[in-house]
């Protein structure tokens, strides 16, 4: 599904990706593990199409489509999805009028017309109540004056009624208490399915007891040093990333 | 049916009728008194208007146009302005769509406004439908009944001389400024509203109508009189864009509320702004104040600003009776070359006052605004409030955004708020949106949208929805 081939990316003169190779199938779950400032919330970012990131060298494949050809709308379209460690505030724009119409310009994106009022309102009071979010929340401006924990449900609400074909999530568990947590995770949790890949974005272990990855990646200066299966992220939780690095320049 | 008849047929249902003479003479380019004699003989005032027009006169020829504003124009030849014209004939229009700038056909659709009603706002010489002669006919009667007068500003000298004459010019002197005495000694239209004691006028009023029927004139004058506890809610303008061969307006609003009455004024202005070039647009220059004469009343000024090159205006409130309230809601919006520099006055002179303020600026292009607000709190104006917030959004790096904010505290209980920031439109808040699917361009009608939410809110809602629409439509492009 998704297929990043040497990747390198630098940010204002700085080189942060270097030569990173990562390969996502339909129906799995990865995580990228690693330590502050080495890259892992770059390789979402440059998926996602932000700007001020410079792609110097390799290539990025979303099932068979160069992504970085992509506008960053159309990436989203194409089913491309991510959901943001600090999600961003746009005041007097009503969150469910966000929802509305990011899913009615995915479904013109597909040559569907736009969804009718009460079977939206019914999609979003559903998934509304799976993420524990109260009915107000949707009146309110996006994000505005919403609690960390309440941003980060909101980025997951927009991944139910979006259905994305890969969800990348950057750090969503950074700033949760255990009970959000556990409602981000069974969020995500309900997104998996045979079709659908996941890619988390995460510094701890902690979020990986929740959302139990397929294969967990080590990213350290840039590359990926170390990959294997959720047993890895375990084994990093106990020994840190010291022994990782030293092990990949050996 | 010609426009010329379809027009006699529009004036014939408003019996009173706004301007019963359309003979086609026009004075010719200049301005000195015999001008203004003709102009009143052709309104058939009594006397002491004409009198009241020389007065302006004669203050107006020793003035000087301001040069204070944060705007750049060529000076204007006065004299070689027609300052008396009856409507164009057929022959001096556009014959066809066809001649008409393709811009200005792409908004109308846009804004999905009707076929008929295209040509006839394009000021295309053609056979139209006007579904408002009805209209204006019922809308006259319940407003009859309800003892409400609405009419031309020039019917209104002649049917009701004592009112105007008591209430024209004490909110706006001749001597204001310099393009209020222009419009005093040479206003040739406009509107009159007067709502008696304790009435609240049974429907929001609105000069649409008229202006589908003929084109607005280029020195309007228009007095509301809200007597005591009586309210209003005035609609001023049109979403649609409006072309007119004379580039200069020079309009005066008056508004009077009397003790416990409510004056709501809303205006949509969007004259058309030029070419890309900011070639052929108009200029807006206007004087807009409200007296809150009596205790209790109130008075709110709401507008959309999104046309004309150059707008120039302070919708003002005057609050005189104790615990009057004075409110100032605008969107400004320029893009391209157009340039505004827009705000409001609020002058407490009553105890208790309060007065709001909430202006949001958003400028694209290469289009300049600046907002300029003046809070006066006299020394007799104990407790007196003032709130004000303006913001300033930035589409762009080629546009600018000034804001100058003056207060003068004459009363040490007076509390005054002032609250401002400018923003570019974020770039973290357009990528959210695309990364959710949203093109740019819907991105930031969408920002910029609810940035403006405190503002139209305020406006009536069918208004609200139209005004949402012309933001989109003048922000196209603005992007990307």
């Amino acid at each position: 599904m998704l297929e990043v081939k040497d990747l390198h990316v630098t940010v204002e003169d700085k080189v942060i990706l270097k030569g990173l190779n990562l390969t996502i199938n339909a129906g799995e779950v990865h995580a990228i593990m690693g330590p502050n400032g080495a890259g892992k919330s770059t390789l979402s970012a440059v998926i996602a199409g932000k700007d001020g990131y410079e792609v110097t060298q390799g290539t990025i494949l979303f099932e068979g489509q160069d992504v970085l050809e992509m506008e960053i709308e159309e990436r989203a379209r194409a089913g491309l999805l991510l959901g943001f460690q600090y999600p961003i505030e746009i005041p007097g724009v009503k969150n469910i009028y966000l929802l509305k119409a990011a899913l009615n310009a995915q479904r013109a994106a597909r040559g569907e017309g736009e969804i009718p009022a009460p079977e939206f309102m019914k999609l979003v009071r559903e998934k509304s109540t799976d993420m524990k979010m109260d009915p107000s929340f949707l009146q309110r401006a996006v994000n505005e004056g919403f609690s960390g924990g309440e941003k980060k449900r909101n980025e997951i609400l927009q991944m139910l009624i979006l259905q994305p074909k890969l969800a990348m999530l950057d750090e969503i568990d950074s700033g949760l208490d255990i009970d959000a947590m556990k409602v981000v995770a069974d969020g995500v949790n309900s997104l998996r399915n045979a079709d659908r890949a996941i890619l988390l974005v995460t510094h701890y272990q902690r979020l990986l007891n929740h959302i139990v990855p397929d294969h967990v990646h080590v990213l350290v200066d840039g590359r990926i040093v170390k990959s294997g299966g959720k047993d890895l992220a375990l084994e990093l939780e106990e020994r840190g990333y010291d022994w990782v690095l030293e092990e990949s320049v050996a | 049916m010609a426009s010329e008849e379809m027009e006699q047929l529009v004036r014939r249902e408003y019996k009173q009728g706004f301007v019963t003479d359309i003979e086609s003479e026009t004075v010719p380019p200049g301005l000195d008194e015999s001008t203004i004699a003709f102009i009143s003989q052709k309104k058939e005032e009594p006397r002491w208007m004409l009198e009241w027009r020389l007065e302006a006169y004669h203050q107006w020829l020793k003035m000087t146009p301001p040069s204070w504003s944060h705007l750049e124009y060529p000076p204007i030849d006065y004299q070689a302005i027609s300052y008396f014209s009856a409507p164009k004939k057929p022959e001096d229009r556009p014959q066809s769509l066809d001649e008409v700038d393709p811009k200005l056909l792409e908004t109308y659709e846009k804004l999905g406004i009707p076929l008929h009603e295209r040509a006839a706002l394009a000021g295309v010489a053609v056979d139209a439908v006007f579904d408002s002669v009805s209209v204006a006919t019922t809308f006259k009667d319940k407003l009859h009944e309800a003892g409400v007068i609405f009419c031309s500003i020039s019917e209104a000298i002649r049917e009701y001389p004592e009112l105007v004459r008591q209430y024209l010019g004490t909110v706006v002197p001749q001597s204001d400024n310099y393009f209020a005495a222009l419009n005093s000694a040479v206003f040739t239209d406009g509107s009159f509203v007067y709502v008696p004691e304790g009435v609240k006028c049974p429907m929001e009023l609105s000069t649409y109508f008229r202006i589908n029927a003929a084109n607005t004139g280029q020195f309007e004058r228009t007095l509301v009189v809200c007597d005591k506890r009586a309210q209003v809610s005035y609609l001023e303008g049109c979403t649609a864009p409006m072309r007119d061969e004379n580039q200069l307006h020079a309009a005066v609003v008056e508004l009077v509320a009397l003790e416990d009455a409510y004056i709501k004024y809303s205006t949509v202005q969007n004259w058309y702004p030029g070419d890309e070039n900011g070639k052929g647009g108009i200029y807006n220059f206007v004087t807009k104040r409200g007296d809150c004469r009596g205790d209790r009343s109130r008075i709110s000024w709401t507008q959309v600003e999104t046309g004309s090159a150059i707008t120039w205006k302070y919708p003002s409130c005057m609050l005189r009776g104790k615990e009057s309230i004075g409110e100032f809601y605008s969107v400004a919006v320029t893009n391209g070359r157009q340039q505004a520099d827009t705000g409001t006055k609020m002058i407490h002179i009553g105890e208790n006052t309060r007065s709001t303020i909430v202006a949001k600026g958003i400028a694209a292009g290469r289009s300049d605004q600046a907002y300029r607000g003046l809070v006066k709190i006299g020394p007799r104006a104990k407790g007196a409030r003032n709130y004000t917030q303006c913001d300033s959004l930035l589409i762009g790096d080629q546009c600018g955004a000034h804001t100058f904010p003056y207060q003068e505290i004459g009363n040490s209980t007076a509390t005054v708020e002032h609250e401002a920031t400018t923003s570019k439109i974020a770039d973290d808040q357009l990528f959210y949106c695309r990364a959710r699917g949203i093109d740019e361009e819907d991105a930031v009608s969408m920002i910029v949208n609810g940035f403006c939410k405190d503002v139209f809110q305020e406006l009536p809602m069918e208004f609200a929805v139209e005004a949402e629409a012309l933001l989109n439509v003048t922000l196209e492009g603005s992007v990307g």
